[in-house]
């Protein structure tokens, strides 16, 4: 295939516009010594036709119709066929960022929409237009509160995804923060622990849910990191916020999360987005893209990229953040999903996991297989613990059609033996009951 | 203004601000299994009070976006030659690709043998990318171009810390994008801004004086903001390296060299590469993009985990460098994104893809010289795949700004070009046509571009206060700032 | 443009002595350059600042300035309108718009500042 439209006659006219005999002369500035003289060594070119059946092949190589008990920060719920629809107008992915507001009001006022959502869902003044992903809007939330607080300890519960604490910890390589981490203790942070770090730290940083599923008591820990002038950074799982509580009402400082569950599918772990939402007196901190409703010359409402000077195409080395492009049209698909399912449908659908996490959970225990991992509250995932080999147990489960959940041993030896199941509204009772069945015949 | 944009009489609703209270689209399934007490599951995290979140049926959803899709403009609405960003045709089969659902439903957790597609794919994009490069290891996992440049930092970062010698200072052209200096203070390294020379490259004196063994690396774009090509590229590579430095590609600007010189062939040691760019993934409205990353084989041990290997039996599985510097981003990184970038290589092929840097070079040439008569060009020279203007001699004799003429673009039906950048040109205007526009659209830009230069002599208040057929016209941004209005808030 | 009773430094602040006191703004010139000021941050009094050293920021919507001390001393005052009206910077900058009250530490070091009709000298060859 082809997407360059000039024609060969059309390209002897700009060459004599140009004044030069053929293409080559104009790439004569390049040294000779460096001069790529042979052809690319890469596969031949393809039609549609042959391009789609080997792209075809290449996706019937993943087998995606086996029944997913894959949790772990990627979630398979379900999409509402408005999704795509939308986020497929050409006028919104093939757009650049909204630098010129005049010919940009789809995008922009979507995205004061997708803002005004996250602050609803997370009970925070502001929201930015997003982040990469989860992982690193909660870095970026570090790095943030190090710059409130003049702070540079940071302290991370154990409890938190130990790729994100993989990912803060390769930032803080540069020295720009000291991470300190805080033990966990029945998969939530332990909290007596928690009271000896909290002195001169700039945030403490915990998950709720936690990478175990469970529930952290985020008030306690807002009542603590506040006690020591430090700042309180939750990550939320978003498509629980219909039932759970807004982590601002419970004392969070700033509340980041990964956005893949509202609408977005799970396309082997990206692209999804991260939110980012704080207070009114933090704007001046925050990282990203930041939209504001304002007037037109002729007195009309719009939309513009707002409070500029906090990034990096203005303030360069002093910018609150290098990011630049973000992921736009991930958080569009959110919005879009949220104004789908609205409060009641967003509350049903979290109701429904947790619901059907706590009847799997049960469930399991009860065939004996397994055993709990720990006692604590528990939302739409857990942890259970297998006494066996948990490949060959997962194999045996993959055979008969299931993803057996989530092997923690890949994250380390404190989490060998550990098995992390996840339930979205997707699962029905009889794929449940036909799992629970499966495991209670291994 | 194109046909589809059309002016409404008053604001569009915030979508918060249309339906019924009762209205619904998605219904939450009825429940299968015991329901739960959610107060005593939860205790005090049970919400207390519901989100305020839109209450709409789905036919109202639909009007509400295709309105705001009506009030934007992207690269299938027109010409968008908006210097530095690469807005090329996106193919629609990238489109039909990702959403394939072997690849859209698939787990990043999931065994690998359950997803060698998904692996092969990656795999197959790390080769083209390494080939295109020249710089054989690559990792996928950065979302974005700045996140590549970070990672590629971190990575340099840690062989020099591995020789027991992390180093103080990176050296940045003045021309350089804002993302550079950002994120070398991400890394913890300080800024020496190096001046550029009358030719538009980096001055080598300048250079020279800079460097010394506290250098850690340079922060290259070549071809540069300007859209020239650096001939002292070899040389510039050289000093650094003799210093112990390394020398780090910015890849925004690799569309215009693709088959015809490898970054890794000039001496770099480190780029990243934005497949929303130069491998026609869509820009999203802001993202997502992709930054992989290209590093030579010395550094290959410190890309972050992981990477797809092939173990030589057929089987693609995921690994951890041996010295990796960690991760930058949960799991794999954007696939979707790789998939698009995988199908519009294999599309191309080796031909198309050296064609697409030939055309994207000579489209950017001819408007230059149908547009040099009418405005100042600083650096009168063959051009890359772009180059950059500058309004000073309209702002100088006729007091229209820049800004003046991009907003009356809007009226022409054409999306402004990056204007006031790169810094060191005075009301620079970049233009970056692409491969992927007629020489048809190419003439009707010159002709609106010359007739915007013929108002600012004739009228220039016309263009001061343009644009005029646009959804809104110049908004008050001052405004915007000293009176925040962040997020839509329910009348209590 | 450029009052008599003034002195300026090449960073564009201007000084107004009056007795140990130094008020510290930014001059016409440097308003008119920087467009319609829309944030303004300034230290806070009892903070120390010295000559030539950053004490602050002035933005507009899409340029950060530094401001650069002229001189050394500690703040004694600041101009806390601006938070509310930061574009009194471009509508009175040698009145309302004042940055900052300083009590200097060396009254000498108004010697090296340019007077109204030398700063003006410096503004042409700058522009």
């Amino acid at each position: 295939m082809r997407f360059v439209p000039i024609t060969c006659e059309q390209r002897e006219t700009m060459l004599r516009a140009v004044g030069v005999r053929s293409v080559e002369d104009l790439f004569d500035v390049i040294p000779p010594e460096v001069r790529l003289t042979r052809a690319l060594d890469l596969p031949s070119g393809m039609g549609e036709i042959e391009l789609a059946a080997h792209l075809q092949e290449c996706a019937d190589e993943n087998d995606t119709s086996l029944v997913s008990f894959l949790g772990g920060g990627c979630y398979d719920h379900y999409v509402p066929a408005i999704v795509d629809a939308v986020v497929s107008k050409p006028a919104f992915f093939t757009a650049y960022t909204p630098y010129q507001p005049e010919v940009s009001q789809g995008t922009l006022q979507a995205i004061y929409e997708h803002q005004s959502m996250v602050c609803a869902l997370t009970g925070m003044d502001v929201a930015n237009a997003s982040m990469y992903d989860g992982a690193t809007a909660f870095v970026e939330a570090a790095l943030m509160a190090a710059r409130v607080t003049k702070r540079n300890r940071i302290v991370v519960s154990a409890a938190v995804h130990p790729e994100w604490r993989d990912v803060l910890d390769t930032y803080a390589e540069s020295g720009m923060v000291e991470v300190v981490t805080c033990p966990s203790r029945d998969g939530v942070t332990d909290l007596s622990a928690l009271a000896g770090l909290v002195e001169g730290a700039a945030a403490v940083l915990v998950a709720s849910p936690s990478f175990l599923g469970c529930v952290e008591d985020v008030s306690a820990i807002a009542e603590l990191v506040h006690a020591a002038g430090g700042l309180l950074v939750v990550a939320a799982n978003p498509v629980l916020l219909g039932v759970m509580e807004a982590p601002g009402v419970l004392g969070a400082d700033i509340v980041v999360g990964e956005g893949q569950p509202l609408g977005n599918a799970m396309s082997f772990g990206g692209p999804g987005f991260g939110f980012f939402a704080s207070c009114d007196r933090f704007i001046r901190q925050m990282p990203g893209r930041i939209v504001g409703r304002t007037l037109d010359v002729d007195g009309r409402t719009g939309f513009v990229l707002t409070m500029q000077t906090r990034e990096q195409h203005i303030r360069r080395e002093k910018a609150t953040s290098n990011i630049c492009s973000n992921q736009a049209l991930n958080a569009l698909a959110a919005s879009v999903y949220l104004a789908a399912v609205g409060s009641e449908g967003l509350a049903g659908i979290g109701r429904a996991c947790i619901a059907k996490a706590h009847h799997l959970r049960a469930a399991l225990i009860a065939t004996g297989v397994f055993t709990a991992a720990n006692d604590a509250a528990f939302a739409n995932e857990f942890a259970l613990r297998y006494d066996g080999d948990v490949a060959a147990m997962q194999d045996a489960l993959l055979e008969r059609g299931f993803l057996a959940g989530l092997d923690l041993g890949r994250f380390g030896g404190e989490y060998a033996g550990l098995v992390l199941f996840a339930v979205t509204e997707k699962r029905t009772r009889a794929q449940m009951d036909r799992f629970v069945e499966e495991v209670a015949s291994l | 203004m194109s046909e589809h944009m059309k002016r409404e009489p008053i604001a569009r609703p915030l979508i918060f601000e249309i339906g019924a209270p009762e209205s619904r689209c998605v219904e939450a399934p009825p429940l299968d299994v015991a329901d739960i007490d959610l107060s005593q599951v939860l205790g005090g995290s049970a919400r207390a009070t519901r989100p305020r979140l839109p209450h709409v049926t789905e036919g109202e959803i639909a009007r509400h976006y295709e309105h705001l899709a009506s009030v934007n403009f992207g690269v299938d609405s027109g010409f968008y030659p908006l210097g530095s960003c690469t807005m090329k045709y996106n193919p629609k089969i990238d489109e039909w690709a990702c959403r394939l659902p072997g690849f859209a439903g698939a787990h990043p957790y999931q065994p690998e043998q359950t997803v060698q597609g998904a692996l092969g794919l990656m795999y197959g994009l790390q080769e083209a990318l390494g080939e295109i490069s020249g710089l054989p290891a690559v990792t996928l996992q950065p979302a974005a171009g700045a996140h590549g440049e970070l990672t590629a930092l971190m990575v340099i970062r840690a062989h020099h810390v591995s020789n027991g010698d992390a180093r103080k200072r990176v050296i940045i052209p003045d021309a350089a994008h804002g993302t550079n200096p950002a994120t070398v203070a991400m890394c913890g390294y300080t800024v020496t801004q190096v001046p550029s020379n009358e030719r538009g490259g980096v001055d080598l004196d300048a250079l020279a004086a800079a460097l010394d063994t506290d250098v850690a690396a340079i922060m290259l774009t070549n071809p540069n903001t300007l859209g020239l090509f650096d001939e002292n590229i070899v040389e510039i590579t050289r000093m650094v390296h003799d210093v112990g430095a390394l020398a780090y590609c910015d890849g925004a600007n690799l569309n215009a060299i693709m088959g015809k010189v490898r970054p890794g062939d000039m001496g770099f040691d480190a780029m990243h590469i934005n497949l929303h760019k130069t491998f026609a993934t869509p820009h999203g409205g802001g993202g997502p993009g992709s930054g992989p990353v290209c590093v030579t084989e010395t550094l290959a041990s410190f890309l972050p985990s992981p990477i797809v290997v092939h173990d030589g039996a057929g089987a693609y599985a995921l690994s951890t460098p041996e010295h990796s510097i960690g991760r930058v981003k949960a799991f794999l990184g954007n696939f979707g994104v790789l998939v698009r970038a995988y199908t519009y290589i294999r599309a191309l092929g080796a031909e198309g893809i050296t064609e697409v840097s030939e055309q994207a070079v000579l489209s950017a040439n001819y408007l230059k010289e149908k547009l040099k008569s009418a405005f100042e060009l600083p650096y009168d020279r063959v051009c890359m795949h772009e180059f950059v203007l500058s309004g000073s001699r309209q702002r100088k004799a006729n007091g229209v700004r820049t800004l003046d003429m991009a907003k009356r673009l809007l009226d022409h039906g054409v999306h402004p070009p990056t204007i006031y950048f790169p810094l060191i040109v005075d009301e620079a205007i970049m233009i970056e046509p692409t491969e992927t526009e007629s020489l048809e659209t190419l003439d009707r830009f010159v002709d609106a571009m010359l007739a915007i230069a013929r108002e600012a002599e004739e009228n220039p208040d016309l263009l001061h206060d343009a644009p005029y057929t646009t959804p809104v016209r110049r908004l008050d941004e001052a405004k915007a700032v000293k009176e925040p209005d962040l997020a839509w808030k329910p009348a209590t | 443009m450029y009052p008599k009773d003034l002195k300026y430094d090449k960073e564009h602040e201007w000084v107004k002595v009056d007795g140990d006191i130094a008020i510290i703004g930014i001059s016409d010139f440097a308003q008119e350059q920087l467009g319609e000021v829309v944030y303004v941050d300034l230290p806070a009094v009892g903070d120390e600042i010295i000559a030539g050293e950053s004490f602050g920021e002035v933005e507009s919507v899409k340029s950060v300035s530094e401001l650069f001390s002229p001189l050394s001393g500690d703040i004694v005052e600041v101009n806390e309108m601006l938070g509310d009206a930061p574009e009194t910077v471009n509508e009175d900058c040698y009145g309302d718009g004042w940055m900052v009250k300083i009590k200097m530490a060396d009254a000498a070091q108004t010697d090296d500042l340019m007077s109204a009709d030398e700063y003006e000298a410096f503004v042409a060859e700058e522009a």
